[in-house]
Formats: structure tokens, sequence, C-alpha cells
């Protein structure tokens, strides 16, 4: 099987969801004729046409309420934003119409609201963010934020399936730097199912998206300097959480780092946390810590970027503070 | 082009040289020689600072996207030289011809693009996301855009309600694109000031494209200024590439919204030759569109036939502001490459006023408080503290 990065994973599995099933199209802000912002739907509208790969108005709101109303109807829409940032625009769409719909009206909004997230990139405060906490703390909602290009087509398969409303985010630092090898047939990772992206026995790190790349980077340069035994849990899914496979790797460990790139005040990591405390505190031979953002608007200029956000070495660093607690 | 609001109706005749607000072509009329050189030298100055800027974008000196305003610096440059200096002016993308207008210094423009320590926003925003508002006479009147599209409107018309309310004769100008208009913050924006007699004039850049999307897909209005009908409020569409029909139309808004008469809504008509950014290769423009307008309606080129045949402008006058553009951008340029980028602890300030700076998380420094067993006792773990050479350099970058 050939390798295909992260990017070209999403393509396929729109390409595969599109063709299995006629209720399923696409719609967003240059999707068609230039194939996206970052071209994840190239070669969408040429296969599909102009019926179900919608170029659309700048229109946040509309895009996401349009799209619920073709779900309650029985098509399964998925929606690009040009950037995630953008998903603000329609934040009162999503948490207060379509979060509330099944659970208030009995309507389901089975869609797919998927775009580039994450920094990294000098993209300054309004193309780097990572706006998942705050869905996350939506009921009605499912987030998944993928890592490899295996589960970020798996998933979104899945997430294209699911009868409920699936936010999807994308980092776009890994869209072209990460590839990953498709198993053959219909590929789908089952929606809030976290995945060991690496077995250890001294510490746990939990984390998810572009974090996880440097949970594994930290997680090598500790057992070479340090002998230390690192395992990492890729949450792959945030809404619902994986508690069992939490547990698991605290059980397994009893040592929890946990790690990401979104801000560090109720950001998921304090979620995580509470979690541990209530599910396997007897567990715990250390507190839990937490490696994040600082809470800062995303800065523009590298040095600031690359202060404000979580770095491998920060990682090693507080993996070390663990291990001696 | 009449008013919208007049109903098509002829304005009343006046005598030549009296300026009227809805007599088109009347503030034009009124421009000196001087003047009309002046706008040539910011249109100069945009298109050579924007061609620099093109030459550090490839030597990968501009840190992010380069955005370009090829061809519709008539635009931008006519309808901002309407304004006053006490008069708030809110830019777009491509409205960098707006930002030099309104004082913004090719050195500021330079400086943010390559994400400088010393630019207007020390790193922490890009391009022309910047701006220097707040008393007249103390500041220039330029308040720096965000990325969503169409959230300054709603932000210009506080600005110019905090002017109604305060009594003072200042107005309000804020650029939005053929896309941004597609927007719920422009729609709700623009309707909130006309209701509340703000005095804003609003801008529509019409440039045939958001990105790749033509203006067919955004709008089944025939012209965006027909929506002015919409908000009740007058509307009048000029010909952007046409430096003094921007002026004209823009300042007789402007002269409407001093008197009272709260929102204007002006379309102008203009084309942008280059991609969204400069990775945009267009391929979805229709072949030859670009040629014809670069051809047969670049704003310079055609400003500078209208100087030199009817003004009596001597080509030598226009190669000398050219030689002035080009050293001034020059010298620009070298302050702004010599300059540092900024210190990655300024990172920390001015989240709040108070307090102005944060501090670093525990693992940025050494780890302290970083719950060793044997610091367990002290107080505050999980939180680094500064230790005081730290401190005062923070302080002081925020002072
Ligand atoms: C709310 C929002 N949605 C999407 C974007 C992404 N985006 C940036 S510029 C742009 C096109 C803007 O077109 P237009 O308003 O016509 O301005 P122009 O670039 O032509 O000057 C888009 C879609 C954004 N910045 N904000
Ligand atoms: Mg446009």
């Amino acid at each position: 099987m050939a390798e295909v990065t992260y990017l070209e994973a999403i393509r396929e599995a729109l390409f595969e969801e599109m063709e299995r099933d006629a209720n399923v199209f696409c719609l967003g802000e240059d999707i068609g004729a230039y194939g996206g912002a970052f071209k994840v739907t190239e070669g969408l509208l040429a296969k599909y046409g102009e019926q179900r790969v919608i170029d659309t108005p700048i229109s946040e709101t509309a895009i996401v309420g349009a799209a619920a109303g073709a779900a309650h109807m029985g098509m399964r829409p998925v929606v690009e934003m040009q950037f995630i940032d953008f998903i603000a625009n329609a934040y009162d769409m999503l948490t207060n119409y379509v979060a509330t719909a099944r659970y208030r009206a009995f309507l389901p909004c089975p869609m797919v609201v998927r775009g580039p997230s994450g920094g990294y990139v000098r993209g300054g405060p309004f193309h780097s963010q990572n706006p998942e906490a705050g869905f996350v703390h939506t009921p009605g909602l499912k987030v998944v934020y993928p890592s490899t290009a295996e589960d970020a087509k798996g998933l979104l398969k899945a997430a294209i399936r699911d009868e409920d409303c699936v936010l999807f985010f994308e980092h776009k630092y890994l869209y072209r730097r990460i590839k990953g090898t498709m198993p053959a047939g219909d590929h789908v990772v089952p929606i809030g199912k976290a995945r060991v992206a690496r077995e250890g026995s001294d510490l746990s790190i939990i984390t998810y998206a572009a974090t996880v790349w440097k949970a594994l980077e930290a997680a090598e340069q500790l057992e070479k300097e340090d002998g230390l035994s690192v395992e990492v849990l890729d949450l792959r899914t945030l809404a619902p959480l994986d508690d069992d496979a939490i547990v698991a790797t605290v059980k397994k460990t009893n040592r929890v780092l946990i790690v990401h790139e979104d801000t560090r005040t109720g950001g998921i990591a304090g979620e995580i946390t509470a979690r541990i405390n209530e599910m396997a505190f007897e567990w715990l031979d250390a507190p839990v810590l937490r490696v994040t953002a600082h809470d800062i608007p995303l800065p523009y200029a590298p040095a600031l970027e690359d202060f404000v956000l979580p770095q491998t070495a920060d990682v090693v660093l507080a993996a070390r503070r663990l291990a001696d607690y | 082009m009449a008013t919208r609001a007049k109903g098509g109706r002829a304005a009343p005749a006046r005598p030549a040289g009296t300026f009227d607000p809805e007599t088109p072509g009347s503030a034009a009329a009124l421009l000196t020689r001087e003047q009309k050189l002046e706008l040539y030298y910011w249109m100069r100055l945009t298109r050579t600072l924007e061609e620099r800027l093109v030459a550090l974008y490839r030597q990968t000196k501009v840190v992010g996207g380069l955005f370009r305003s090829l061809g519709q610096e008539a635009d931008a440059v006519g309808s901002c030289y309407a304004l006053e200096q006490r008069d708030v002016m809110s830019p777009l993308i491509r409205n960098l011809g707006a930002m030099l207008v309104k004082g913004a210094t090719p050195v500021e423009v330079l400086k943010q693009y390559m994400a400088k320590g010393d630019s207007p926003t020390r790193g922490r925003e890009l391009n022309i996301h910047f701006g220097d508002i707040g008393e007249a006479g103390e500041t220039r009147g330029f308040l720096g855009q965000i990325s969503p599209l169409g959230d300054m409107v709603p932000v210009m018309a506080g600005v110019t309600l905090s002017f109604r309310m305060r009594g003072e004769d200042r107005v309000g100008l804020v650029y939005v694109g053929d896309g941004a208009t597609s927007t719920g913050a422009f729609h709700e924006g623009i309707n909130f000031a006309a209701v509340q007699r703000c005095p804003l004039v609003v801008v529509i850049e019409n440039n045939g494209y958001a990105y790749s999307t033509p203006t067919s897909r955004q709008t089944l209005a025939k012209r965006f200024v027909d929506k002015a009908a919409g908000y009740g409020i007058p509307g009048e569409q000029a010909d952007g590439n046409d430096v003094l029909a921007t002026y004209d139309v823009t300042k007789r808004a402007v002269a409407r919204a001093r008197r009272g008469g709260g929102v204007s809504l002006i379309e102008l008509m203009t084309y942008r030759r280059k991609g969204h950014a400069e990775h945009d290769n267009q391929s979805y423009v229709p072949a030859g569109e670009i040629e014809r307008w670069a051809a047969e309606n670049d704003p310079l080129d055609r400003y500078v036939r209208r100087l030199t045949t009817e003004m009596a402008v001597e080509a030598t006058e226009l190669a000398a502001i050219d030689a002035r553009v080009t050293q001034e951008v020059d010298e620009a340029t070298d302050v702004a490459e010599a300059s540092a980028f900024p210190e990655a602890l300024d990172a920390l300030t001015g989240v709040y006023a108070e307090p102005p700076a944060a501090s670093p998380l525990w693992f940025r420094e050494g780890g302290r408080g970083g719950v060793t067993a044997s610091e367990r006792a002290t107080d505050g773990w999980g939180v680094y503290k500064p230790d005081a050479k730290t401190e005062s350099r923070v302080s002081q970058e925020d002072a």
C-alpha cells in the first residue's frame, strides 16, 4: 500500500464516503474549483459536481445552519471551515442549535464540521487556534482530533457515518509532514477510542493531535538519556473521552503527564485530571502534571509563538519531574 | 452617478466650484495640483512598497503570507484621502494604500511583515493588522483589523457612536471586501450604525473575487451598492481604479456623515490582479482576464495619463516622485532589516491591564515548584516564580 499524507488521507475519506453514500455532500468556502485553502477537497468537484461540492458565500453561520437543516432531512453534510478559527462565527449555530437538536426536539443532526487547526506554523492569532475545549464542554457535540494519517482517514469516515454532529479538527502542521500506510478496504476507526501510540511502564503521557509527536519525540529521548519507559496515549477523540484507556494507563504506570497545545486554563487536561482523581486516585504515585500552551493569545513572531506553545523540551523536563517524584 | 437615496433625481444645479455632497465631481474638482500629485505619490508608494515586500518574501524574510493590492491602489488611496487626521479608518488586507495615507509608515509595515520586536504590534500580529487610535490630534486614526471578515464594521459602528455621543466632529470609514459582505457581522454592523445614525462610511471594495470565489457566488444582487436601500441609507458606486473618482465619492459621503447624515455605502469597482495571497496561482481565473485589466485598467497608468495629458504634469515631475518613493522604501527596508526580533519573554506581557505580565509556566525554568518530593511542602507548586532578574526584564519591557 502506498504511503499517503495526513492531508491525502482526509481527502481519501471524503472521496470514499461520497462514493458510498449519495447523501454525503461537502460545503464551504473555496472548496470547489479551488479545492480548498489547503487543497483537501481537490478533485471532489470534478468527480461529484456542483450539486454535491458547494462553494458558499463567506457565511459560517449559514453554512453550519444549512448543514443542520439538510441533516435533519436525511442528508450527510460535511462542512469545511477555511480555518478552524472561524468556527467561532458559527458558535451560536453549533452550540445552541445543533448540539441541542436531538435532546430538545428529537431531531437527528448527522453532520461533520472539519477544518485546519493548530499552531507551530507562524499563522498569528487567527490562523492557529485550538478551539476544541469550548465544544468539548458542550453536551451534544462529538469532538475528534487525530494525529496520524490512518486515524485521520478512519475517524473522518466514522464521523460522516455518525448519527450526531462531529467536529473534526485537522492539525495543519501535520497535513503534509505526516505520512501513513492505509489499511486496505473500508478503513473506519471508531469514535471514542484512544490509541496507545507507544507502550511504556514508568510514566504515561496523555495527549492528542500535534503534541502526540512531541510526546513521542520526548519518549525517545527519555529512554535514551534516562532509561525511562514512557507510554504515550493518543486520545484521538476528545468527546466522548475514553475513560477506560485513561484508567488503564494510570494503573499501568502510576504517573501521568497530560500534554496539549491548547491553552492551560479550561483546557482538556483539567478535565482529564479530574477524571483520574475520581476514577483512579489510589493508583497514582505522583500528582498529575500538565504541559500546555501559556494562557496567551497566540502571537505571530517565531520566538513568541515558540515560547507560548509547548515544546518537546518541556515534555522531557516535566516527565523527569514526574519520574523523580 | 446619482445617489440612490435621491431615487436618481438630478441634484440641484450649483455654481461650479462649490462643494456639495449630492453633486458628483464637486469634491474632486476642488483638488489642487499639489494634492493631485500627492495622490500619485501615495499610489506609487503603495506599489513600490509591495514590490519590496515581494522581494523580501522570496528571501523568506516575510514570516507569514503576503497580500497584494496590485491594481487596487486607487481605491484605497483615493477613498482614504477624503478623511481628515482626526477621522478614524479601519482597513482590510488590501488597503495598504489607505494605511499609508492615514500615516502608517513603510518601516512599520515592513517590520510587521517581518515580525520584528519593535514593529507596532511587537511581533504579535501580522502584516497591516495594526493601528493607532485615540484622541484626535494625538493619533493618526487607523484601527487595525482582525482576520475574521466583517468584524470591523460593528467595531467601527461603535467608534463612530462614541463620536456622536461626545459631540466630536469626527467620522469613521471602514473597508470590506465583496466577500466580507456575506458575513453576519457586516449586516449587523451596518444596520446598527444606520439605525444609530453613526457618522460612518462603509466602503465595499468589489475586486471580483473573494479568495477563489467570484462575486456571482457571493450575492445575486446586481450591484453590492443596491444593498444600501435595504438599510435605508444612501449608496453610490464608483470606478475604483480612477483615483479622483474614489476620492470624490468618498469625500461626499464623509461630508454627509459630518453633517449628521449618518451612514453611507460606497461600492468601488476594481480588480484583484494577484492571487488571494502570494501562494495562490489563480488557476480559477478565466484566461486573459488579468492581462486585460493590467493592460487596460491599471490605476497608476490611468492616472499618469491623466496627469500628463489633462493636468500638464511633466514626466520629470513624476520621475522625481518615483525616485523619492524608491529612496524612502530603501531606507525603510534597511531600518526594518536591522531591527531585532522580539524577545521570547515579551510574549508574557499585556494580556491584561492587571497584572501587566504573566508568569512563565513552571516547566520553563528548571521546573521550580514542579513537585519534587522535597519541594512538596512549599506553597504554590505548579507555578513558576520568576527570579528577580527575569521579573525586572519583563516589567521593563512592558513599560
Ligand atoms: C469569517 C471569515 N471567514 C473566512 C475567512 C477566510 N478568508 C480570508 S480572506 C477571504 C476572502 C475575502 O474576500 P473579500 O472580502 O472579497 O476581500 P479581498 O480578499 O478580495 O480583498 C476569506 C474567505 C475569514 N478571514 N473570515
Ligand atoms: Mg474581494
